[in-house]
């Protein structure tokens, strides 16, 4: 978010490429979540919602990972996984270093100081029989922690810090609007002085001007804390706006991960190219300039029997016969800019022999394992050009 | 547009002065290219929606006019509570509460609805004014098939038999875009995918070729590129019918997509009126200004930050004395004698067709937006 | 659909079976448990000067000197092929289903509820009628006048419905139209197949006492169900529409208003079919509910775990009906 950060991140390759390349915070391998799916009364296993398949990134100290994609994604699963409040089913979650995959609750606990979690629901999640101080003060409790200076000063400091009045300690959080309880989880999620800090949506269920008033705060908190955020969201516009380095989701999987700057001016992934195109822009000179437009077509498949080979060749307008029958790697194009597609756009096509395009008619099955009622899903095309 | 300050609103005859001063209105440039002077088809006059609760009155529409021509389609903008959706129930008659306390007129092509006959009122209710809402899966009911309800939408309003209405239906499921609409028919809303569920929602509204659609946070719920398929679908569906579209929204980026008008709303009232490219290159409102400022825009070079409006939307019981925004605004102390805290300020005419309600003067306002606000944006 | 009821019987057979092994074990199993040895259990059965002899063979007879799994298969055995007692000097043959054998009246448990249950099931199913049509009539016309005089006036009295206890709506309804000031009433049980018009006007007193407490609670869970339903999306969606008021109430609000009674009612009926105990006691009707009574007073075991067993039966019965009624209605159990 700040600028030297940002140099920073921007001045070194990938993850573990050289040696100037600081300890990543925290190193994701491979990590798969199958959610099982039993039926009947003996509740035999009948498959998984793969809803998150292999991902593998870093996040270094002091930046924010912006996590983008559609409903259905994986991007929450993947916060809850990396935060642990989900088992893995697969894959290693490493923290400082330190494995911390399948650390017991018990284990976890002193973990627990250090990594942190914001969630979107500022009505949900606080416990409305509690008043704020409470609120504020669970982690101590929790942890077992005296601050200096006693808890309720700490507390009102922190609620000081994320711009609410600290005289407010004694109120309960239905006397506060929809911004101000994000604050308090915000304050909440701060009191340990955590090193990471994930957050799962935190500014979409807010008004527009609440919004940015929000955003600027954990921008403001980065800078004072020098915290490491992942920030999770489905809004594009606001993903760039507080990331340094972005990563899109697409069925489970990462498709692309790039600097902020790399991945909004030159996408690789057509599923990137897609979902920035229909980002509707507050210019109305711009108002029906379809050309621009890349419509998918059809919904996102089911994620318990994805696509073959490339989970997006359903719906891309480049797929071909390769897409279908091997999963593109995550691999890094340019420098620092990763993505798996046979076909990227903006850099060389890594399957140039591969020309003969799968494209599929309306109304007609693809070929991928249907899921039932599958309505229109493995047909794509562009929007006819200007 | 009119010059419609609330004085003249009480009009007795709103759509005569709508139609005489629609033809001053060279600025109406319909979607649909409809002719200029075309006769206003909604001509909303002094809206109020109040509430009786147990807490007090609560104002959520005071005082909103506007006026929409067949083809065209008017954005209204606002955060929550600020009485865009209670508008646009209004418009429909769907304020069923004995609680809800409605005046002032809306005309619906010449026709008044406030203070119409009910039952007329519903039978315009879903033939010459349709409705789409945020949320499809409620919205929907869960125990008829997505065919049945946009049958009986379409019975409802037309002496049918079931095989010529089931026919219809196909047909409009198909007209927006749903793949075996024949065979779809007979699925239940929650075999639907969200953005499939809207386009049924869509199917049922347009059933019965309504002259006015008007969309509630129809995108809201859904994935950004479901999102830019609805979206399309609205514009060519309006650009076939020719209706007059009402679009509801929080989203700056979807109005800016899709209406031709956009009427900005704050605490009930509206704030800022004009032709979109009114509002967007010229603001008149320092809320407006806030609203762009807090919007990360993807279309613009990177800002490190973003101007947010500081405070939250007050409580429509209590709403602010004087102009409702200026606990809100950096402004506010601007205009002289602390006219801000003790007069509510009317709509202004700026520029042709566009208006806005705010004390400071126009030289004030543009100096403020040309010097302090566009650089930043 | 098929697939689901066949699944869904399966499940009820089972369950039935694990409710029988479960009541089996609290009966026979507990008071063991509790250091109550099998000759105290078995004198029970027998006179006041209990001779070790007679004990050793009602121990015998009742085989409580089996292991638990033995006897246990013995009463399932007997509930589907019948089973022999043989008792002092009178063998007594138990057809099937044998719920056991009463050795305190030298009855048999099953020829009993035989002869008991057409009174309880006349008495719950003519209260459910009458619950049901003024219970869910009064609900809906209270939710659509919300506020009115109407409205306070029904929810008035159906707080009162729900407090006051069944004995005192029954005693009272008897002392006014029956012993003390009108006597219209002379209350006693007619059977069905005898004389249905007397039947049915015998039966009119502990019908209204019972269905009063059942229509109060109907009453409120109907009106709760019904304001919440008309503040749905779809609701809104239907009159958009421009469907008549009527029509939007009906076909739209109603339907998903009483789909939740459903479960509730299966509920109440099962427990009501398995022996409305204080209504019979108040009105002195020899059904199954005064059964248990008579069952638990003369700690009489097979009789309380025969009517034990029997209301498990009818719960299950009617939870599965319950359910597929509302796979029936609701097309997103269906597929689920």
């Amino acid at each position: 978010m700040s600028e030297p950060t940002k140099q920073a991140t921007n001045a070194g390759p990938a993850a573990g490429a050289a040696g100037t390349e600081p300890e990543p915070l925290l190193r994701v391998t491979d990590l798969a979540k199958h959610f099982p799916i039993t039926k009947g009364i003996l509740k035999r296993r009948v498959g998984a919602v793969q809803a998150v398949d292999g991902l593998s990134f870093d996040v270094r100290p002091g930046e924010t990972l912006g996590v983008v994609g559609e409903s259905g994604c994986g991007k929450s699963t993947m916060g809850r996984l990396v935060t642990r409040l989900l088992e893995p089913t697969g894959g290693k979650v490493e923290f400082e270093g330190r494995d911390i995959t399948h650390l017991s609750a018990g284990r976890m606990r002193p973990m627990r100081r250090d990594v942190q979690m914001i969630f979107q629901d500022p009505f949900g999640s606080l416990n409305p029989r509690h008043t704020v101080g409470g609120i504020v003060a669970t982690p101590f409790r929790l942890q077992g922690v005296t601050p200096d200076g006693g808890v309720k000063k700490e507390v009102q400091r922190l609620l000081e810090l994320v711009g609410l009045n600290p005289e407010h300690y004694n109120r309960y959080p239905h006397e506060f609007s929809g911004g101000q309880r994000q604050r308090i989880g915000i304050a909440r999620a701060l009191a340990l002085k955590p090193k990471l800090v994930v957050a799962d949506e935190p500014v979409s269920a807010l008004d527009v001007s609440i919004q940015a008033q929000v955003v600027n705060l954990l921008d403001d908190l980065q800078d004072e804390l020098g915290l490491t955020y992942v920030i999770i969201a489905h809004d594009l516009s606001v993903i760039r706006h507080v990331s340094d380095r972005i990563a899109v989701m697409y069925l489970g999987k990462i498709v692309e991960l790039a600097d902020r700057d790399a991945l909004y001016s030159s996408p690789m992934h057509p599923y990137t190219k897609a979902l920035l195109s229909a980002v509707p822009v507050p210019d109305p000179k711009r108002r029906g300039a379809k050309s621009e437009r890349i419509l998918l077509k059809g919904d996102v498949p089911s994620p318990i029997s994805p696509p073959s080979g490339c989970r997006f060749h359903t719906r891309c307008w480049k797929a071909t016969d390769v897409c279908a029958t091997k999963e593109p790697p995550l691999l890094e194009i340019a420098p620092g800019h990763r993505t798996a597609c046979h076909h990227p756009e903006n850099a060389p096509d890594q399957q140039p022999q591969d020309t003969e395009k799968v494209l599929v008619t309306p109304g007609k099955p693809a070929p991928v394992p249907a899921q039932k009622k599958g309505g229109d899903e493995g047909t794509q095309e562009q929007k006819p050009a200007k | 547009m009119s010059d419609d300050t609330h004085k003249d609103a009480a009009t007795k005859d709103a759509s005569a002065a709508a139609k005489d001063t629609a033809a001053k209105d060279s600025a109406g440039k319909g979607a649909a290219g409809k002719a200029e002077g075309a006769r206003e088809f909604l001509s909303v006059r002094d809206l109020r929606i109040h509430f009786d609760t147990d807490d007090g009155l609560v104002k959520s529409v005071d005082g909103v006019s506007f006026d929409l021509k067949a083809g065209q389609t008017l954005g209204i903008v606002g955060e929550s509570g600020s009485g865009k959706s209670v508008t646009s129930l209004g418009i429909m008659g769907l304020h069923t509460s004995d609680r809800a306390r409605i005046s002032g007129e809306i005309w619906l092509d010449g026709e008044e609805l406030i203070g119409a006959d009910k039952q007329r009122v519903r039978e315009l209710r879903g033939q010459k004014m349709a409705m789409i809402f945020q949320d499809p899966l409620s919205a929907l009911h869960p125990y008829y098939t997505v065919g049945a309800q946009i049958v009986e939408a379409y019975r409802v309003h037309n002496k049918a038999d079931k095989k010529t209405a089931r026919k219809r239906a196909v047909e409009m499921l198909d007209r927006v875009g749903i793949p075996e609409p024949a065979r779809r028919f007979n699925d239940f809303p929650h075999q639907f995918s969200g953005g499939m569920r809207q386009r049924a929602m869509i199917a049922m509204a347009l059933v019965n070729n309504p002259q006015l659609l008007i969309a509630d946070e129809p995108t809201t719920a859904l994935d950004v590129t479901v999102q830019a398929q609805i979206l399309d679908l609205i514009r060519d569906l309006q650009k076939e019918f020719g209706s007059a579209v009402v679009m509801i929204t929080h989203d700056l980026g979807v109005v800016a997509e899709i209406a031709d008008r956009l009427l900005v709303m704050y605490a009930g009232r509206c704030i800022e009126r004009g032709t979109s490219e009114q509002v967007f290159e010229h603001p008149q409102h320092p809320y407006t200004w806030g609203l762009l400022g807090s919007m990360p825009r993807i279309d613009r070079e990177q800002t490190d930050r973003l101007v947010p409006v500081k405070g939250a939307p007050p409580s429509l019981i209590n709403v602010p004395s004087g102009c409702a925004f200026h606990p809100r605004c950096p402004y506010a102390d601007v205009p002289p004698d602390n006219v801000t805290r003790t007069e509510r300020p009317e709509l202004r005419e700026t520029t042709g067709g566009h208006f806005s309600a705010c004390h400071m003067t126009r030289e004030q306002r543009e100096k403020i937006w040309t010097e302090e606000i566009a650089p930043k944006l | 659909m098929a697939a689901y009821i066949i699944r869904r019987v399966f499940a009820a057979v089972l369950l039935l079976l694990v409710v029988s092994a479960v009541t089996f074990a609290i009966f026979y199993l507990l008071p063991r448990a509790a250091g109550q040895s099998i000759q105290s259990m078995a004198a029970q059965y027998v006179g006041k000067s209990p001779d070790p002899d007679v004990i050793k063979a009602v121990i015998k007879n009742l085989g409580l000197d089996q292991p638990i799994y033995e006897q246990y298969w013995h009463f399932i055995k007997g509930l589907v092929a019948g089973a022999n007692y043989s008792f002092g000097p009178d063998p007594a043959h138990c057809s099937a289903p044998c719920f056991g054998y009463s050795f305190k009246t030298h009855t048999a448990v099953w020829p009993q509820i035989q002869q008991r249950a057409p009174i309880t099931f006349s008495l719950a199913i003519g209260a459910a009628v009458i619950w049901l049509i003024t219970g869910i009539s009064t609900g809906i016309l209270s939710a659509l006048k919300r506020g009115s005089i109407w409205d306070r006036l029904a929810m008035g009295i159906s707080l009162m419905g729900v407090s006051l206890p069944m004995f005192f709506t029954g005693l009272a309804l008897l002392a006014l139209f029956s012993f003390n000031w009108l006597h219209i009433w002379n209350v006693h049980y007619v059977s069905f197949v005898d004389n249905p018009a007397q039947w049915a006007w015998n039966l009119i007193l502990p019908w209204v006492s019972l269905a009063f407490l059942y229509s109060a609670l109907y009453a409120r869970l109907t009106r709760a169900g019904m304001l919440e339903t008309m503040g749905e999306d779809y609701i809104r969606t239907a009159r958009a529409k421009g469907l008549v008021e009527r029509k939007v109430i009906v076909k739209h609000g109603l339907r998903s208003a009483l789909t939740p009674l459903i479960t509730i009612f299966g509920m109440d009926f099962a427990l009501l079919l398995g022996g409305a105990v204080i209504t019979e006691s108040v009105f002195s009707f020899q059904g199954l509910g005064a059964y248990a009574i008579q069952g638990v007073t003369d700690n009489d075991l097979p009789i309380v775990m025969g009517v034990t067993l029997l209301t498990a039966f009818f719960i299950v019965v009617c939870n599965l009906l319950v359910d597929l009624v509302y796979a029936a209605i609701d097309p997103r159990v269906r597929l689920s």
